[in-house]
């Protein structure tokens, strides 16, 4: 049980990241490009040189917040626990903007499209993402720093 | 084509709906995954195998096909080599995801539920990847920090 009293849910997990595996799938197979979100909302925001048309960019991350609201719609009110401290939200912010760009991705493009790859990059940056978010984590509860 | 921008916005619905499903949207579930001294839960790790799965099935299916089955060719990342840009990037993004319990798709993805907590993280986020862009730039005085990632990269 975590923090807030959330308790492990392995089966909505796995549904859940099928359909996230899916998604990707349909980005790859039908538009031949990786569905790697700090890439996609570069690009729609236009912040990206190169990656996929515009358009498609921006109709991928406009889509995020449409599917997650059809899921609350039709199954039931949906979870968030946000830090309280809009500081954390600003420095957490700024920190994952610049450092998936620097790194060429995040969760999804690393993650999710990058590991089922088996691309070398891709691995090793989940792992080292992984690690820091750990280190982070601890850190944050040895010095009493609540999220 | 009018087409291949609903099947981007289709797959960003499915893609959104999943980590609404999964419990991904929520950032204290993600924290609880990082948090493996503290009261860890192993959520995000059936997520990722989930997803994992599906996606090495897609990577096979690709592999056969010589071009997308709606656009004109597969314009994929090439599988290069791992350099300091990369291991620098992943470690500044782990803090912040450590930090936040977000990353970009949940960040996104929560506008639905709580748009002002999530635009207080998306605003900075895209503050952070121009500030990288225009950091990045060659010829810029900025670009320092840049060229010296760039110089230790080449063998001297």
């Amino acid at each position: 049980m975590t923090d807030v009293g959330l308790t492990a849910m392995p089966s909505q997990g796995l549904i859940g990241g099928s359909m996230i595996g899916l998604a990707s799938a349909l980005m790859l197979l039908a538009l031949g490009r990786i569905a790697g979100v700090s890439g996609m909302a570069a690009r729609a925001s236009r912040l990206a040189a190169d990656g996929a048309p515009w358009s498609w960019a921006m109709a991928f991350v406009v889509g995020l917040p449409l599917g997650a609201a059809l899921i609350a719609a039709v199954v039931g009110p949906v979870q968030t626990h946000f830090p309280s401290s809009p500081a954390i939200l600003i420095v957490g912010g700024l920190v994952v903007g610049f450092g998936t760009r620097l790194g060429n991705g995040c969760t999804s493009g690393h993650g999710v499209c990058g590991l089922s790859r088996g691309s070398l990059r891709s691995i090793v940056a989940t792992a080292i993402f992984t690690a820091a978010g750990i280190a982070t984590v601890g850190l944050m509860h040895l010095l009493g720093v609540m999220a | 084509m009018i087409r291949n921008v609903l099947i981007a916005l289709l797959s960003g619905a499915l893609f959104g709906a999943g980590l609404a499903v999964s419990g991904m949207a929520d950032p204290a579930r993600v924290r609880g995954f990082l948090d493996v001294f503290g009261h860890w839960d192993p959520t995000l790790a059936f997520v990722m195998g989930g997803a994992v799965a599906v996606m090495a099935t897609a990577w096979m299916l690709k592999s056969r096909m010589q071009k997308p089955l709606s656009a004109a060719a597969f314009a994929v990342p090439s599988l290069g080599l791992v350099e300091v840009r990369l291991i620098i990037g992943a470690a500044i993004f782990g803090i912040g995801w450590g930090l936040s319990g977000l990353c970009p798709g949940p960040a996104i993805a929560d506008l639905a539920f709580e748009p002002r907590s999530a635009l207080i993280f998306i605003g900075p986020m895209l503050l952070g990847m121009a500030i990288q862009r225009f950091a990045f730039l060659r010829g810029r005085p900025s670009a320092c920090a840049g060229q010296m990632l760039a110089r230790s990269r080449k063998p001297s």
